[in-house]
């Protein structure tokens, strides 16, 4: 693995075969962060999970950036809910 | 192994055309996806025979073969034949070229196809679906713990994928609750990182307490002499032994609550929960005359009252 902790978009984009105006669409909508090195637009290793969902999201489920947008709200609901159904059933059987 | 009804998966009919099964593959993969059901295994398990049914009718030549297979089932002497073929074919290591539209999972244990398909199209083509493209895989594991080893933080030694991990296990880690492990996952190709590694912990209690939450609860036996007339009562707690002082008239049923003895805050260290001792008073058994007689003067003293 070499040091780098980002991947430029065009870069990333050639290893997924996916467009780049969807990844900025990502970021337009504040579902992913891209950031500046060296005057090229770029990804930070930590945004790659969630790039990777939504590309799922897109390009096999044929779901737009304001789908996305919504289903990324739920996913953190159900998230939340699923912690806290963990924490109810651990009270009721030990 | 038993026949796995492709069609039937995918809802369609043994007539259905290449557009006709694409979209009921789509249509049910944007019910079952794993990225659209977090933590459901039986999503998970749907979306995994959708696409293994995908991945046969959608590829004319594997769809041609599962026909002619399919309606050969019942004879299972052909189909041992066949299987026989399948084999040979299968050992020369022919790769695969599915063409069709591969989804990715979230972890690898999802991508695996049945045994009815590697019997019939091999196992070539379901390793290129997985390959990454740049960071790797995330891996989930799920892993048995005892309730006396979540007390302490400790290190635990995990065999995950034929590697081994040694990890920190937090103290108070709760039953079901994910631990994530960076860069343990699969392989990152073309400079990408690796995947992460989610292990799960499920807590088996092999202790007499009872947990809820970061508070223990356990039922304690008191003789009855101790309970009327008081006294001290040694009881084991997680970390030791502690006596405790019986009142006289100590009810059955009468809760104590030993602060701070219970389990460890996760990540907070230094914070405990409660425990709370029930005691449960014991009747004497097999009373002689004697005791009998005690007893009887006791009822009728108390019947004075």
């Amino acid at each position: 693995m070499s040091n780098e902790k980002n991947i430029s978009v065009e870069e990333y984009c050639t290893h997924y075969s996916i467009e780049a105006s969807f990844v900025r669409s990502l970021s337009e909508n504040g579902l992913i962060e891209l950031s500046n090195v060296n005057e090229s637009i770029c990804i930070d290793f930590d945004q790659l999970q969630a790039l990777e969902k939504y590309i799922h999201l897109h390009y096999d489920l044929d779901i737009n950036i304001e789908g996305i947008e919504a289903i990324s709200h739920l996913l953190q609901k159900i998230d939340s809910l699923q912690t806290e159904l963990r924490i109810l059933r651990n009270r009721l059987i030990t | 192994m038993e026949y796995i009804d492709y069609y039937k998966i995918l809802g369609v009919s043994k007539t259905a055309t290449a557009d006709e099964i694409k979209k009921a593959y789509r249509k049910l993969a944007r019910k079952y996806h794993p990225d659209l059901n977090p933590n459901d295994k039986e999503a998970e398990k749907k979306f995994k025979e959708i696409n293994e049914a995908h991945e046969v009718l959608s590829d004319p030549d594997k769809r041609k073969k599962y026909d002619q297979y399919g309606a050969d089932w019942k004879h299972a002497e052909q189909f041992e034949q066949a299987k026989k073929q399948q084999k040979a074919y299968q050992s020369q290591g022919t790769p695969f070229d599915g063409g069709g539209e591969y989804y990715t999972f979230t972890d690898e244990e999802g991508a695996g196809f049945s045994d009815f398909f590697s019997q019939m199209f091999g196992r070539s083509s379901r390793q290129q679906r997985t390959q990454a493209k740049f960071r790797g895989q995330d891996y989930k594991a799920e892993v048995q713990l005892n309730l006396s080893d979540a007390y302490k933080t400790h290190q635990q030694t995990f065999t995950v994928n034929g590697k081994n991990i040694r990890i920190t296990v937090p103290a108070g880690i709760e039953n079901g609750q994910e631990i994530k492990i960076k860069n343990y996952g699969g392989s990152g190709v073309n400079g990408g990182p690796n995947g992460d590694l989610y292990i799960t912990f499920h807590i088996i209690n092999d202790t007499a307490f009872t947990r809820q939450g970061n508070d223990l609860y356990l039922t304690v036996a008191l003789d009855l002499y101790k309970a009327v007339l008081g006294g001290n009562e040694t009881i084991d707690t997680m970390n030791g032994k502690v006596k405790l002082t019986i009142s006289p008239e100590t009810q059955n049923g009468a809760k104590v609550r030993l602060k701070g003895k219970g389990f460890p805050a996760y990540k907070k260290e230094g914070e405990f929960g409660d425990l709370y001792i029930t005691w449960q008073i014991q009747i004497p058994k097999n009373l002689n005359e004697k005791e009998k007689e005690l007893f009887t003067q006791l009822a009728n003293e108390a019947a004075k009252k």
